[in-house]
């Protein structure tokens, strides 16, 4: 088997609704299954690292091509990420004085319960907890801005 | 004057203080639940904040969020429109308590006209004719039958912790009496858990003429004279009108008068109506009285060519009122255009309007929300527009309407515009010939 017949078994699988296809010849035994995104390569005899999230990584001993679906390094698809939406309309405080530390950072790990800011209306304090795990990766709103119902407020990776 | 006011409405009647604001140059601020983030209210303001999740209750209803709202917008001054909070004392009050004018009257007119029973004796005590009847709860067969000799037959057995037409019954003769008596506290028992029930005596054949009024902070009160709405299905108001066809000068004086003492007696402010019902023999009498701008406020407008939403933050604002009574110039008609099906017992049509063209011309009025491509919402009334004809005379209002009527192309959800336009062609509509129970007798064609 060389490397034109592995790269026509990634573009098959890639092109069809085959889970996984296994090719055993003289000796050597392929196997290649489908994920959702992106298409993993397993060869026998070699270590290769199981992955789900990006960045994609060459498995060890091929020089093919990269798979049809790859994904660019670095950062993350938007449609994975979870956000923390305002459950009420008020003033946006990252702290709860000055001075005072920050509840949540570009890279902090969250929670649910773990308080993540204040919304302030009305004299009245109000701590906002997340409501999902993960690590905070943007923080869409300035310090003591307004913000309304369901307004996003931070953008958590799923952990 | 304000120099933003925060609408907390929806629909039409937040597109209508906006468009008022706009010529006073006032900012304004939109609120509106996540069902509405589409809606033209939105679109039309200065600023506009969600507040809520599409439920009433979460939104519209939610006074802390409302409030909010207008906090971080920095407004000085709250309109609530019709409905939702507008005659909700407690957020009157609140809204005061934050330094915020609530655009309307203060907290306690709201209660003394909210209440039923004291709005009653209110009136009684100003000289303002009320329905007859007897005071206090009936407490027996006997007791129901004495009531009823006094007042005099027909009499209505109503539930005093009632509504929407449960636990009331007509009598005409004594010989019915027991049995009525006895369902109604059953009837008025399970739907109210109350079986309290009072007696008044039967308007026949009653109209239904409002009066509006205007009173400001110093004490001077004028009106605006009626509107009819006779036309109403299950209570619900579909057409309005004026001059009434029933009116005349005499009568309109009388219940001018008693309009004006009836928001004296509370020392009214802002805009509101005085609700009569009228018999057949032109005797009138107070039904109850509505502390706040009415849906059908734009067909007084048009006749008295008067802008009453400005009027109201005018008021708001701490101006005087100027005059003491305005007549009617013209003869205007409104109907409520609803998303509703006339041919399946009007059946609400929530969904998206998928070709809309609107009336225009001499003498065509339309204010409404909707636009190609809105999605009606299920969540609140079916109201989606009201379409005004404004002549020189009633029978060419008619036509005019009926003209307008004939343009007016809505697409995509059921409307009761073929209603109207069976109403318009109606020989008793067109004679004036009607009262309350009108439509009881019309089938739709």
């Amino acid at each position: 088997m060389d490397i034109k017949q592995i790269q026509e078994l990634v573009k098959l699988i890639n092109k069809t609704n085959i889970g996984e296809i296994t090719i055993e010849e003289e000796g050597v035994k392929i196997t290649v299954k489908q994920k959702k995104d992106p298409v993993q390569h397993i060869i026998a005899g070699a270590p290769a690292p199981a992955y789900s999230a990006p960045p994609p990584q060459q498995p060890a001993n091929s020089t093919a091509p990269p798979p049809a679906s790859t994904k660019p390094a670095a950062a993350p698809k938007e449609d994975n990420l979870l956000t923390i939406k305002s459950p009420m309309i008020g003033t946006f405080y990252r702290q709860a004085g000055p001075g005072k530390p920050i509840f949540a950072s570009v890279g902090d790990e969250v929670t649910p319960g773990k308080v993540v800011c204040i919304i302030e209306a009305m004299k009245l304090f109000n701590e906002i907890e997340s409501e999902v795990k993960g690590k905070i990766v943007k923080v869409l709103v300035e310090d003591a801005s307004p913000v309304e119902y369901d307004q996003p407020l931070f953008l958590v990776e799923p952990a | 004057m304000f120099k933003k006011i925060l609408i907390a409405n929806r629909g039409e009647i937040a597109l209508r203080v906006i468009r008022t604001c706009r010529e006073m140059g006032i900012k304004t601020v939109a609120v509106y639940s996540t069902a509405d983030k589409d809606s033209l209210h939105v679109k039309f303001a200065d600023e506009a904040v969600c507040i809520g999740k599409p439920a009433s209750a979460d939104s519209y209803l939610n006074m802390a969020h409302i409030m909010a709202a207008a906090e971080i917008t920095n407004a000085d001054a709250i309109h609530p429109g019709y409905g939702f909070l507008a005659e909700n004392s407690k957020f009157a009050k609140i809204c005061t308590d934050h330094g915020i004018k609530f655009i309307g009257p203060t907290p306690d007119m709201i209660n003394s006209m909210g209440d039923k029973i004291t709005a009653k004796n209110t009136m009684i005590a100003a000289g303002v004719p009320v329905v007859p009847g007897v005071e206090g709860l009936l407490e027996s067969v006997a007791h129901a039958k004495s009531s009823a000799k006094e007042v005099g037959y027909p009499i209505i057995l109503k539930a005093t912790a009632g509504g929407g037409g449960k636990g009331m019954r007509v009598v005409w003769e004594e010989s019915e009496i027991e049995k009525a008596f006895e369902n109604a506290k059953t009837e008025a028992a399970a739907s109210f858990k109350n079986d309290g029930i009072y007696m008044e005596k039967f308007v026949e054949e009653p109209r239904h003429i409002e009066i509006q009024v205007a009173g400001d902070q110093y004490g001077n009160i004028c009106h605006l004279s009626e509107r009819d709405c006779s036309i109403q299905r299950r209570h619900q108001k579909l057409v309005e009108e004026s001059p009434s066809p029933f009116m005349t000068d005499e009568l309109r004086e009388r219940m001018g008068t008693a309009a004006i003492k009836a928001a004296q007696a509370i020392n009214y402010e802002s805009v509101g109506t005085v609700e009569f019902l009228v018999d057949k023999h032109r005797n009138f009498y107070f039904m109850e009285m509505n502390t706040r701008i009415q849906v059908e406020h734009c067909v007084t407008e048009e006749v008295i060519n008067f802008d009453l939403i400005k009027e109201q933050i005018k008021i708001a604002a701490g101006e005087k009122i100027v005059g003491k009574a305005y007549y009617p110039q013209m003869h205007a008609i409104e109907c409520r255009i609803n998303a509703e099906d006339p041919y399946n017992d009007f059946r609400p049509s929530p969904g998206k309007i998928t070709v809309l063209h609107q009336p225009g011309g001499h003498g065509v009025r339309v204010d409404s929300h909707v636009y190609a491509g809105y999605v009606i919402p299920p969540y609140y009334d079916s109201m989606i527009g009201k379409l005004i004809a404004i002549a020189q005379t009633r029978e060419e209002a008619i036509n005019t309407m009926s003209r307008a009527l004939s343009e007016y192309v809505i697409e995509g959800v059921k409307t009761t515009i073929p209603f109207h336009q069976q109403l318009m062609r109606d020989e008793n509509f067109k004679s004036g010939n009607f009262t309350t129970k009108f439509l009881e007798g019309f089938t739709l064609q």
